[in-house]
């Protein structure tokens, strides 16, 4: 568990650490977009000099990053190996057995498929290690806004998002507890068969549900006992700002774009 | 089962950016049949070192002997099962741990995951039920109907039906009220007495270490400060202060008294033997009792 980086937050102070998370959040998900409107190697180097870029200014070691895809590598690689595999006739064919093909075809598209990944994968593990979870919580709610028009009731959306982020590390640490608790009583985790493994599980379930619906409980009477109303109107704590830095990174990345898009094959 | 601590070093997440260390070049020993309290601030890695002992961490650096067993930073978990049948642990608030269907399935759970039948399991049970201060009317009811403080003791009796030949406990009284505290205390004291529990102990309880304890480790900072008899740890007055650990109440009393001239013989740490030798002091005041 300790290994898996994606989803976890790495205090550092760097420019990509105090973007607004908005504005994160938005590039993200345009870079999402724009990852899949690529064509040309040259569209994909671009891509790569601009992820890598964004890396280095967020001070996090390339190292950390490459680490962190461990778990992700079988997934990938799964991918990867299905594409090369059973993609559709076209170029040279170096292999060939009953359904399976290795064309020509077939191996620029693993390899697309590979680098695409590979930014996708990179690009949102920096948003998370860059962006602390109640930020991403807000800057989300904060993108959300427009959608009181249609009476979706996003305030209340947003408080609980924020409170199932914030009970993440608390739930974390009392799985931990209570894993140590029933290994010292001599419970393998992760150990025999499928169905062992699965029962072995039961003693860590059923005290970990019993804590978090005790904490619901305990919380929603504190957060009673101090007026809260979900209907009123809530001021915010964390205000956010657009500022000068979030305008600049959006001119860089559109001019990346707007260079990818030119050496895109049309 | 004697456990012996070597040079023994830890660092949560080692290797990472988030590498914290928790405690450094710790060395000490605790004889068979012994009696250890650990005291020392919250943060000061004593929760840390006790999970050493069964290897639910093992150590970055250093080696840990548990009677035969041996824990090195390379020792695999396949290898673990027979150490930790042998070392019971008493969490902070094990109620926790709870999930069983009924109490008497609860505490067999321990010793069947170590091969015991489940007759006998259920045996021991019942058994352990009787010796935590339940009776056995308790053994077809749900866990989770029973009060906090009975909680914690089927939650304690579930480790005890594993027999274990060390009992480590982190905190076992907190959040108890003070006659559930003594019972608990009284219950450790003789399990150690009768049957020879090894007994580690963390508390915040400095009384607890005074009456029970035959040696004391102090840790600050995941440092090991020192480890000798509770005597030797408390009746230094400058040590005390400059480690900022607590001292008994008795003993603190007793200090009180000294500074108006009384003389001892040695510090009384517990309310008994501040007793005795006020007695002796004043042979006068011991009549009026009697």
């Amino acid at each position: 568990m300790s290994n898996f980086i994606f989803g976890r937050y790495l205090p550092l102070n760097s420019i990509v650490h105090r973007l607004d998370p908005r504005s994160k959040l938005l590039l993200s998900f345009c870079y999402l977009i724009v990852v899949f409107l690529a064509n040309s190697w040259l569209s994909y180097a671009i891509l790569i000099g601009f992820t890598l870029a964004a890396i280095l200014s967020s001070k996090i070691s390339l190292g950390f990053f490459l680490k962190g895809l461990r778990p992700m590598l079988w997934l990938i690689a799964f991918t990867v190996v299905v594409q090369l595999l059973f993609s559709p006739a076209g170029g040279h064919v170096y292999f060939h057995w009953t359904i399976l093909n290795i064309t020509q075809a077939g191996l620029v598209n693993s390899g697309v498929i590979f680098i695409r990944f590979l930014l996708i994968i990179m690009m949102s593990t920096l948003l998370t290690l860059s962006t602390q979870p109640l930020d991403i919580a807000t800057g989300l709610s904060s993108l959300m806004k427009p959608l009181r028009w249609v009476r979706i009731p996003v305030d209340t959306l947003a408080m609980m998002l924020a409170i199932a982020l914030r009970f993440v590390p608390t739930l974390m640490d009392e799985a931990t507890k209570i894993m140590n608790a029933q290994r010292a009583r001599g419970v393998d985790f992760g150990e025999g068969g499928l169905i062992k493994q699965a029962k072995s599980f039961i003693p860590l379930m059923v005290p970990l549900f019993m804590s978090a619906f005790n904490r619901a409980e305990d919380l929603s009477t504190a957060m009673e006992a101090r007026g809260y109303r979900d209907s009123e109107h809530r001021s915010q704590y964390r205000i956010l700002t657009w500022q000068r830095r979030d305008t600049m990174t959006w001119i860089v990345f559109l001019m990346v774009v707007a260079t990818m898009l030119a050496t895109r094959r049309w | 089962m004697a456990i012996t601590f070597e040079h023994v070093g830890y660092t949560y997440q080692a290797g990472t950016p988030m590498a914290t260390p928790a405690l450094s070049d710790i060395s000490f020993t605790v004889p068979d049949h012994g009696y250890l309290a650990i005291i020392g601030h919250t943060g000061s890695g004593k929760s840390t070192l006790i999970q050493q002992i069964n290897a639910l961490l093992k150590p970055t650096t250093g080696k840990i002997t548990v009677d035969d067993f041996t824990i090195t930073p390379q020792t695999t978990n396949a290898d673990l099962k027979p150490l930790r049948r042998h070392v019971g642990m008493v969490f902070q608030f094990p109620e926790s741990q709870l999930f069983e269907e009924t109490i008497q399935r609860d505490i067999a759970f321990g010793p069947q995951n170590f091969g015991v039948s489940e007759e006998e399991a259920n045996q021991r049970a019942l058994d352990m039920l009787k010796t935590v201060g339940l009776d056995e009317s308790f053994a077809d009811r749900s866990p989770f109907e029973l009060s906090g403080g009975q909680m914690r003791r089927v939650a304690i009796a579930g480790v005890l039906a594993m027999q274990p030949k060390v009992l480590i406990l982190d905190e076992p009284t907190a959040g108890l009220d003070p006659q559930g505290r003594q019972e608990m205390m009284t219950l450790f004291n003789r399990l150690h007495q009768e049957q020879g529990l090894t007994i580690i102990l963390v508390t915040h309880q400095m009384e607890d270490v005074a009456a029970y304890a035959d040696e004391v480790a102090v840790m600050q900072a995941g440092k090991l400060l020192t480890c000798a008899t509770p005597q030797e740890v408390f009746s230094d007055p400058t040590w005390v202060q400059n480690s900022d650990i607590d001292v008994p109440r008795a003993a603190k009393f007793a200090q009180r008294l000294g500074k108006r001239g009384v003389k001892w013989d040695q510090l009384p740490l517990t309310a008994d033997q501040l007793a005795d030798q006020l007695v002796q002091h004043w042979p006068g005041m011991g009549g009026q009792h009697e």
